[in-house]
């Protein structure tokens, strides 16, 4: 069986190609603990419950966050 | 009825060793709250933190750094299991940005004590109340439990309670200008109308200006820069802890009179 093609997605404005199948794969391949960042998948947050269930699909918008210091 | 009268009326109520204070159901001993912005370095915001006995930090949500995953993180620092993570909409300017800052942040985090700002412009940061009373009555419905810096205006301090902030905190000065607080008197009024907690954010520059603001009432005080700009910051957060109690025991003291003259502490009686 062939490898699939990869996908192509904008993450944190951008352009990003991947073979994650889930949010919570690419959270990983981006060398992050999805358990300490949220995630706005296509405008919509994606609960962390539902990160690893999550597929991608090409074309994708994500937004991965965490918190920083500020005042 | 103020704090003052309280203690008149029920010296248990106020008057224990502790005297903390709840926002939203959550209580804290501390009522200094402090910001995460602008320090050298992580260490020196987390001793900072522990100097200054803050019990709540703000943090501000942003993008993770896609190209140095490996980099040190504020929850490395700051453990959100000890210190309440409270974290801010900095940065926003209208409703909507705010609303889906603050639906992130609850995701990371799981929290719903959130602290909203909505800012009219960059020069003076000052809220624009519009989108703040607007923004804070959508997060409301949606279960959060915001503090709302705002204005210095008691009306508008009045509207944010009624559609659900659960906590007023005006600014005493712009947003890191370190000024003071410039403006007690309609800092008294909204103390003196609010039936959730206030706190002064923003404005404070050094330890008396804190103490300027728990000594009106408020019930508790927000800085960032006043520590974080000061050249020890780790002394200036325990000055600030100290300033803070002082300010908030001599509000609760209940201070003299003014008097236009000389008034003699020693007697006349008995003078040779």
């Amino acid at each position: 069986m062939t490898r699939p093609p990869a996908l192509s997605l904008t993450v944190n404005g951008d352009q990003r190609r991947t073979h994650a199948a889930s949010i919570a794969d690419l959270v990983r391949e981006l060398g992050l603990a999805p358990q300490k960042v949220a995630v706005e998948h296509n405008g919509e947050i994606a609960p962390r419950s539902t990160l690893e269930a999550v597929l991608l699909a090409d074309g994708d918008v994500l937004e991965i966050v965490h918190f920083v210091g500020g005042g | 009825m103020t704090d003052q009268q309280k203690i008149a009326s029920d010296p248990a109520d106020d008057s224990s060793p502790d005297d903390s204070w709840e926002v939203a159901g959550h209580r804290f001993t501390s009522r200094l709250i402090v910001g995460t912005g602008k320090y050298k370095d992580f260490a020196q915001n987390a001793a900072a933190v522990e100097a200054s006995g803050a019990q709540i930090v703000t943090v501000a949500v942003r993008r993770v750094n896609i190209s140095d995953p490996g980099q040190p993180v504020l929850m490395d620092y700051i453990d959100p299991k000890k210190i309440t993570y409270l974290p801010n909409t900095a940065g926003c300017f209208t409703a909507e940005d705010a609303i889906r800052t603050l639906r992130l942040a609850r995701e990371a985090g799981g929290w719903d004590l959130v602290k909203l700002e909505v800012l009219g412009e960059a020069k003076t940061l000052y809220p624009n109340m519009v989108e703040t009373i607007r923004a804070c009555e959508v997060l409301a419905k949606e279960g959060f439990k915001p503090m709302v810096y705002c204005t210095d205006d008691p009306i508008a301090a009045k509207q944010l309670e009624d559609v659900g902030a659960v906590a007023i905190m005006p600014l005493g000065a712009p947003i890191g200008s370190g000024l003071g607080i410039q403006n007690q008197v309609t800092i008294r009024l909204i103390v003196e109308g609010a039936s959730v907690p206030v706190l002064v954010d923003a404005g404070v520059g050094t330890a008396s200006d804190a103490a300027v603001a728990m000594e009106l009432g408020c019930d508790g005080v927000l800085m960032n820069t006043a520590i974080a700009e000061a050249k020890d910051p780790v002394r200036m957060a325990r000055a600030m802890k100290l300033a803070v109690e002082a300010g908030r025991l001599a509000y609760l003291s209940g201070r003299m009179g003014r008097r236009k003259y000389a008034d003699p502490s020693s007697p006349l009686a008995g003078l040779i």
